[in-house]
């Protein structure tokens, strides 16, 4: 049974309903009913007839704290004015949306979150998932706009990254604005220019002739000059520095083409091919401009993600006489080493530093991977980005920023991915021998022709260069890698670098981390032994009233499982398990030892329970009621996904921190070829290296923090769609659907992506080949050269639709 | 024949305002999220009051 929200399975035993559109449809965790019931009561049901895309499960145990962003000191930096008077309380942000799926994502948060009173404006931005809010300061406060986005499950955050997404909003314009003139001239440059085909067939009039030639010469002075610029500058660069692109015979041509047109317009005489360069401009820009917007989207999807530190801190003022004085919230950023701060149960740590006051459990999966919590006293270090579980903490600051722990892991990332193996494209290494041959053909061409009759040699030549200009070469690859990145994307891959799909298609390894990849990573209940005395049901119950206000990753096993009733007293020991009083008796869950001296008779653990299993013993104080089993879950179609690897004639490796046993008893499972464990991230980093060195191409999919550097390293890496921030951050793409079969299906289209790849460079050059001696011969006039590029340029696109259909 | 003196050149005028106005577009920002506003659209705007759940009438 899948959840109706997220569409990801609802695990056993858990039981949760909304009522949506009058039929009651299943839920799988307390997250997605609130999510649900929040879209339902605000009128918006509507939103399930209209999304087309992944909806993500909302971090129901993240508590996120808004206030923060009401400070001034804060919003200074984020929220600007809308008007320029003083003391204006019209003011607009933009924030980072993160969650947004499709285009009815967009519609849901602009409903939702117009009918708050004050807000002005909202508009969502769904390619680059950005939304632009106005607001009046004085009736509502950004906190509050912030907690109804999350309301509905989605994460925002101020953005502040201005001048990268000036540049690339100033980049996508700038080309749309050269692709519209280029595509305008060229339409009006074609019809005039058949009218000159016509004419040159059956004898035009001299004077139509020539008006018809200097209008479209005023036509095509526009798209050579501004449309074309970027060909003329980029060939420039490449010549300076001493390398053949395809810009320089695009560039050659188009001024040849555009010069020779001219004089002949200026003269009298010869031939124009004012139509044939607009064609060829429209076409390369266009082909640019796919790639413009690959590698934008792949930008897009991967910044925005990674904030690990909270905005703001509690800084405790130190007073007269070294006792520590009143409470303030300053900027993280503003933090000084030797400094004190207070932090919060349920908020993250914003430093490293020492506990000066306090015993709490902390929760370092941020930098080990490691859910369970770690106990933590005065004297005891504690590091920046990790989650203060229990009570409150003084904390004397050591580092911030750079200086921290986070930090440098994160540096390690950024080392890792710079020395990453690249792949220069099939294309573009054609592309160089190309460019030498065709300039040193068009240059024999010349010189054939100058010797056996002047008159003719500029034009001919001119023809050569039109004809051969590499129109279709320069399409074949961004019209393919952009049909498969979103037919990625509609399969729920995430595509984040212009890599992945040629790393994937070469990919002959894929390495999978265990806990969270191929697990759902989080314990969820696998059976219940009951003694007698109580149902299944009733058990759960009880378990999930005593757990329930635990924060505990073993408590959110529970959720979901009924909260009729209420306990009072309760007492929550970590490590041992959790005793409190529900209808006049006391019950307990938790570890047997633990419970048998609470309660006075002694119980033992019979069965030897499997490796990775944990057993749960509840008990009320007069008999034992049974155990309740938990088990991190492996995902349900992790053993079709192996197989679909298998089949593909891939490698499949299991390569984990955890202990051997479990790791082993996992790979025998899913039937894999070979498996490590105990590996720390630079381990695991160390093996990718020596598995690359021996010739292999690894596919790395992971979610863990600890697995940043490993994605870093890997040919191509997938991070799972609910890993943390920071490895989506650096991952080459995510698997939003978090459904393990997605990855043959995407090895399998990257396979089919390099196949139709080579077959459009195959035939463009076959083209230009073929086309070289019929321009050199002089048998090719404009009209010829203008069709024969149209109708290969168009072969490779089609060629690449295809990839939607098979 | 003669008045395609005339017309060609107007033809040009209609075309550079066109072009005008299309850089216009692009600079305000309408060509930014090209996915959304295809979609947008297909919702219903008016449906809010009369029909929250979407049922159509059902």
């Amino acid at each position: 049974m899948l959840c109706y929200h997220c569409h990801l399975p609802v695990p056993p035993g858990v039981d949760l309903q909304v009522t949506i559109r009058g039929a009651s449809q299943p839920m799988c965790c307390v997250g997605c009913q609130a999510v649900a019931s929040a879209i339902v009561d605000g009128g918006l049901a509507r939103f399930y007839k209209y999304r087309s895309g992944q909806q993500q499960r909302p971090n129901a145990d993240r508590l996120d704290s808004y206030a923060a962003y009401d400070l001034s000191a804060v919003q200074e930096e984020f929220v600007e004015p809308l008007d320029d008077e003083q003391g204006t309380a019209e003011v607009a942000v933009e924030l980072l949306v993160e969650g947004i799926g499709c285009a009815a994502c967009a519609w849901l948060i602009e409903r939702h979150l117009g009918r708050i009173k004050g807000v002005k404006k909202v508009v969502v931005n769904v390619t680059s998932h950005r939304c632009w809010v106005e607001w009046d300061n004085r009736q509502v406060a950004l906190s509050t706009v912030l907690r109804a986005m999350s309301h509905i499950g989605y994460r925002a955050r101020p953005a502040g990254d201005e001048a990268i997404r000036e540049a690339r909003s100033r980049e996508n314009r700038r080309a749309l604005q050269r692709l519209g003139v280029a595509g305008i001239g060229m339409m009006q440059a074609g019809m005039l220019a058949v009218a000159l085909y016509a004419g040159a067939f059956d004898d035009i009039e001299p004077q139509w002739r020539q008006f018809l030639r200097w209008v479209s010469m005023a036509i095509a002075t526009p798209v050579v000059s501004f449309s074309a610029a970027p060909f003329f500058q980029t060939a420039w660069r490449s010549l300076k520095a001493r390398h053949l692109v395809m810009d320089v015979p695009v560039s050659l041509a188009i001024a040849l083409a555009y010069t020779a047109s001219a004089w002949a317009t200026i003269s009298g005489t010869g031939e124009v091919y004012f139509d044939s360069v607009s064609m060829f401009t429209f076409f390369l820009l266009a082909g640019r401009y796919l790639e413009m917007r690959v590698r934008h989207r792949n930008e897009l999807s991967m910044e925005g993600l990674g904030q690990l530190l909270p905005p703001v801190a509690t800084r405790v003022r130190s007073a007269a006489g070294g006792r520590p004085g009143a409470d303030e919230s300053v900027p993280v950023k503003a933090l000084q080493p030797g400094e004190l701060v207070r932090v919060a149960p349920g908020d993250v740590i914003p430093c490293d530093g020492i506990i000066r006051d306090g015993i709490s459990h902390v929760v370092e999966a941020v930098l080990t991977g490691e859910q369970q919590p770690v106990r933590k006293a005065s004297g005891d270090a504690v590091n920046a980005g990790t989650l203060n579980n229990e009570n409150p903490l003084l904390i004397e600051v050591r580092s911030v920023g750079r200086q921290t722990r986070l930090s440098a892991i994160l540096r390690l990332v950024q080392n890792a991915q710079m020395e990453k193996p690249t792949q220069v494209a099939l294309a573009d290494r054609v592309a160089g021998y190309f460019v030498g041959f065709v300039l040193v053909a068009a240059s024999g061409v010349f010189l054939f022709w100058w010797q056996k009759a002047p008159d003719h040699a500029l034009w001919v030549t001119l023809s050569v260069l039109v004809v051969t200009c590499p129109c279709a070469l320069s399409l074949a690859t961004p019209a393919v890698l952009a049909v498969a990145t979103q037919q990625m994307r509609k399969s729920g891959l995430l595509v984040g670098r212009g890599h992945v799909i040629g790393g994937m298609g070469r990919a002959d390894r894929v390495v999978f981390d265990k806990t969270g990849t191929l697990t759902t990573g989080r314990m969820s209940i696998a059976r219940v032994v009951a003694s007698g005395g109580c149902s299944e049901k009733e058990m759960l119950a009880i378990a999930a009233t005593l757990e329930a206000g635990s924060r505990h990753p073993i408590a959110a096993a529970f959720l979901g499982c009924g909260q009729e009733l209420s306990a009072t007293a309760i007492d929550n020991r970590i490590g041992s398990g959790v005793v409190g009083l529900i209808d006049h008796t006391r019950y307990a869950i938790g570890q047997a030892s633990w419970i048998g001296a609470l309660f006075g008779h002694p119980i033992e653990l019979s069965v030897k329970p499997a490796s990775g299993e944990l057993w749960l013993l509840l008990a009320s104080e007069a008999a034992v009621l049974g155990w309740i089993v938990l088990r991190d879950q492996l995902r349900s179609d992790a053993v079709t996904a192996l197989e679909e690897l298998r089949a593909l004639g891939l490698e499949t490796e299991l390569l984990s921190g955890d202990r051997p046993e479990a790791v082993a008893a996992l790979a025998e499972q899913l039937g894999m070829d070979c498996w490590r464990s105990g590996a720390s991230p630079e381990q695991k980093l160390a093996h990718i290296r020596e598995l690359q060195s021996r010739g292999h191409k690894v596919l790395m999919v992971g979610d863990g923090i600890n697995d940043v550097p490993v994605l870093g390293g890997a040919d191509v890496s997938v991070a799972m769609g609910e890993a943390a921030d920071v490895t989506r951050l650096h991952a080459d793409s995510v698997l939003m659907s978090g459904q393990l079969r997605t990855l043959a299906r995407a090895i399998a289209l990257a396979r089919r992506c390099g196949r139709v790849i080579a077959q459009n460079v195959v035939w463009a050059l076959i083209y230009n080949l073929l086309a070289l001696p019929l321009a050199a011969m002089g048998w090719i006039p404009p009209w010829a050269a203008a069709l024969g590029m149209s109708v290969s340029s168009l072969a490779v696109v089609l060629n690449a639709v295809r990839l939607k259909h098979s | 024949m003669t008045s395609l003196y005339l017309l060609i050149p107007l033809s040009i005028l209609l075309l550079i305002a066109g072009v005008g106005i299309y850089f216009w577009a692009v600079k305000s920002g309408q060509y930014d999220d090209l996915d959304g506003e295809a979609e947008r659209i297909l919702f219903d705007d008016d449906l809010d009051e009369s029909d929250p759940e979407g049922n159509d009438g059902r």
